[in-house]
């Protein structure tokens, strides 16, 4: 039974509570009706795990999962506690094996997590051991179910989540497509401790207003500003999300664009890169879109900035640490030019990137700024109070759409 | 130990000393003379480094972009006043040439934030290439290999 209550503002999704960035209380209901309720959430790139037997550990939410390739040749996922006495199956963040053995009392289960074997069931000379009634059939590991999506594997606990795509929506799901548009290669992983509450992170995410205006070398560098053309899609629930900028397509000029960024701090004149292979693009997409960011609810985030692809995976860890796992793609198709480009472009992100560093720490100084303020409300407002598809990033409209797919699963 | 051997320890001892000085007193300017023009510097995770892959959270293939690098850090990025503390030790020479020295060693990296919070930030290896240019010793290659794969908030400043 809940023993909190969050009485949300009147101007719905254009306010949110404090609260519920601080609020234990809160954050053990989300544990629960987000994190292990009818969400889809990522696990695994289908090709990460290649061969019968290999298998990754990661959580839905705090819940720790298990993702196997079984002998079926299929993704299976699991939660990591053995059906005896609750300790981890799985140990190690990946490996390949025939059975999936607790170390505790070697109970072993199959790929698919069917207990197969119980250590000295039927007890030593006849004495001891489990009762004749005991089925193995009924103490297996807890199943996740799975569904797939462009090569992207993701998991839920709940019986009633509908299907991935309807899930994601047409839209936002061909967004998904155009970027994942070869045979995924993992370049290399990285993870970052923000300390913020999870949802921090993702209105950051959703947030195409903050990007040129707190990311100084965006707009010094061109990268993308908000006088590029572009705009945000957001499906009618407010579950998925995508933001493309057209940097080739300022709106209003070159000298335009610079007049309306004077004066505020993200632009900085004279400066120039000794070496600019970093800002070159290859158009491998088909269009003209150079930046797009792109969520799933509750916690995943597909990047394109340039040619750098990143999947990220927003891990929650209390009510003010969160996990920002990171794993950057290349495509099995990619020649050494364009795989050396998403190197040098990894320059950008991640938790040292020339455009993403500030995210690590802004959602923490957000955390700091409200003790005190748990009954006050934030004010997303850019846009209107609407959570539609808009062609212009100068809107919060994608931050409403993440409060709209929230608030009515936690019955806010 | 030969006198060549004595002598080559403590030209690295000195580059390794210098090379520390100059980030923990924030003479980042400075930073990119320790590397030849066509240097490759890298900082990444032991997971990553250890499964060939080739991921750097900072990846820079040219002196210039070490320029590049200390330039945004001092004029385009935002992030809260911290200070690093370097322990360079357990230097090794894995390879040795009269130009070229393959070495590796260890570092640790006390962070302090401008409220006097002391963290353990990070910990790993160097893996270096050094060649001989103008009798002083400079990186050709600069892998630093973190331990772990968790940074805590965000990498500004170069390890």
């Amino acid at each position: 039974m809940d023993t909190h209550t969050i009485s949300w503002p009147k101007e719905g999704n254009a306010r949110v509570p404090y609260r519920v960035f601080s609020d234990q209380d809160v954050y053990q209901a989300e544990l629960g009706k987000l994190f292990l309720g009818p969400t889809w959430q990522f696990l695994a790139l289908a090709n990460e795990l290649p061969n019968v037997g290999d298998y990754k550990t990661t959580f839905l939410g705090e819940t720790p999962v298990i993702v196997t390739r079984g002998e079926d040749g299929e993704i299976h996922a699991m939660v990591n506690r053995c059906a005896h006495r609750g300790n981890l199956v799985c140990l190690k963040r990946q490996g390949n094996a025939d059975l999936l053995t607790c170390v505790y009392h070697s109970w072993s289960y199959d790929l698919e997590g069917n207990l197969k074997s119980v250590a000295f069931r039927r007890g030593i000379a006849g004495k001891g051991g489990m009762p004749d009634d005991f089925r193995l059939e009924n103490h297996g590991l807890r199943k996740v179910r799975t569904d797939h999506f462009a090569g992207l594997v993701f998991g839920t606990l709940s019986d009633e989540t509908q299907p991935l795509s309807e899930y994601i929506g047409n839209m936002v799901g061909e967004r998904v497509g155009r970027v994942l548009h070869g045979k995924p290669k993992i370049l290399g992983t990285t993870s970052q401790i923000l300390h913020n509450n999870w949802k921090l992170y993702l209105e950051n995410v959703r947030d195409t207003y903050h990007a040129s205006l707190l990311h100084t070398f965006f707009t010094t560098f061109r990268v993308a500003r908000l006088t590029s053309g572009g705009g945000v899609l957001i499906a009618e629930n407010g579950r998925a999300h995508a933001s493309y900028t057209r940097t080739k397509d300022e709106l209003v000029g070159q000298e335009g664009s610079d007049k309306l960024y004077a004066g505020i701090q993200s632009q900085r004149d004279g400066l120039h890169l000794e070496d600019t292979r970093l800002l070159q693009q290859v158009s491998e997409f088909g269009d003209d879109i150079t930046v797009q960011i792109l969520s799933v609810f509750p916690n995943f985030v597909l990047q394109q900035v340039n040619n750098s692809i990143a999947l990220r995976l927003v891990l929650p860890k209390g009510p003010d640490k969160t996990e920002l796992q990171w794993t950057f793609l290349g495509f099995e198709e990619d020649d050494a030019a364009l795989s050396e480009l998403r190197l040098l472009q990894s320059n950008l992100v991640g938790p040292a990137g020339y455009v993403s560093m500030e995210d690590g720490a802004v959602g923490g100084f957000v955390q700091r700024a409200i003790i005190g303020s748990e009954n006050e409300n934030s004010v997303i407002e850019m846009g209107g109070h609407g959570h539609s598809s808009e062609e212009t990033r100068t809107t919060e409209a994608s931050i409403r759409g993440f409060w709209q797919a929230y608030r009515p699963l936690m019955g806010y | 130990m030969t006198q060549n051997d004595l002598t080559r320890r403590l030209e690295l001892e000195a580059l390794y000393t210098d090379y520390a000085h100059c980030l923990d007193d924030d003479r980042l300017e400075e930073w990119p003379d320790f590397f030849v023009d066509d240097c490759y510097y890298r900082i990444t995770s032991a997971e990553n480094f250890e499964a060939g892959l080739p991921l750097g959270l900072v990846y820079l293939t040219s002196r210039a972009m070490l320029v590049d690098r200390v330039m945004a850090l001092r004029k385009a990025n935002i992030y809260e006043p911290q200070r690093y503390r370097h322990q360079i030790s357990a230097i090794k020479i894995t390879s040795d040439g009269d130009s070229a020295l393959h070495v590796v060693a260890n570092f640790l990296v006390v962070r302090t934030m401008q409220d006097g919070e002391m963290s353990l930030f990070a910990a790993g290896r160097y893996a270096d290439r050094l060649a001989r240019n103008d009798d002083t010793w400079k990186f050709v290659r600069k892998e630093v290999v973190l331990d772990s794969r968790q940074i805590d908030t965000l990498l500004a400043m170069p390890l």
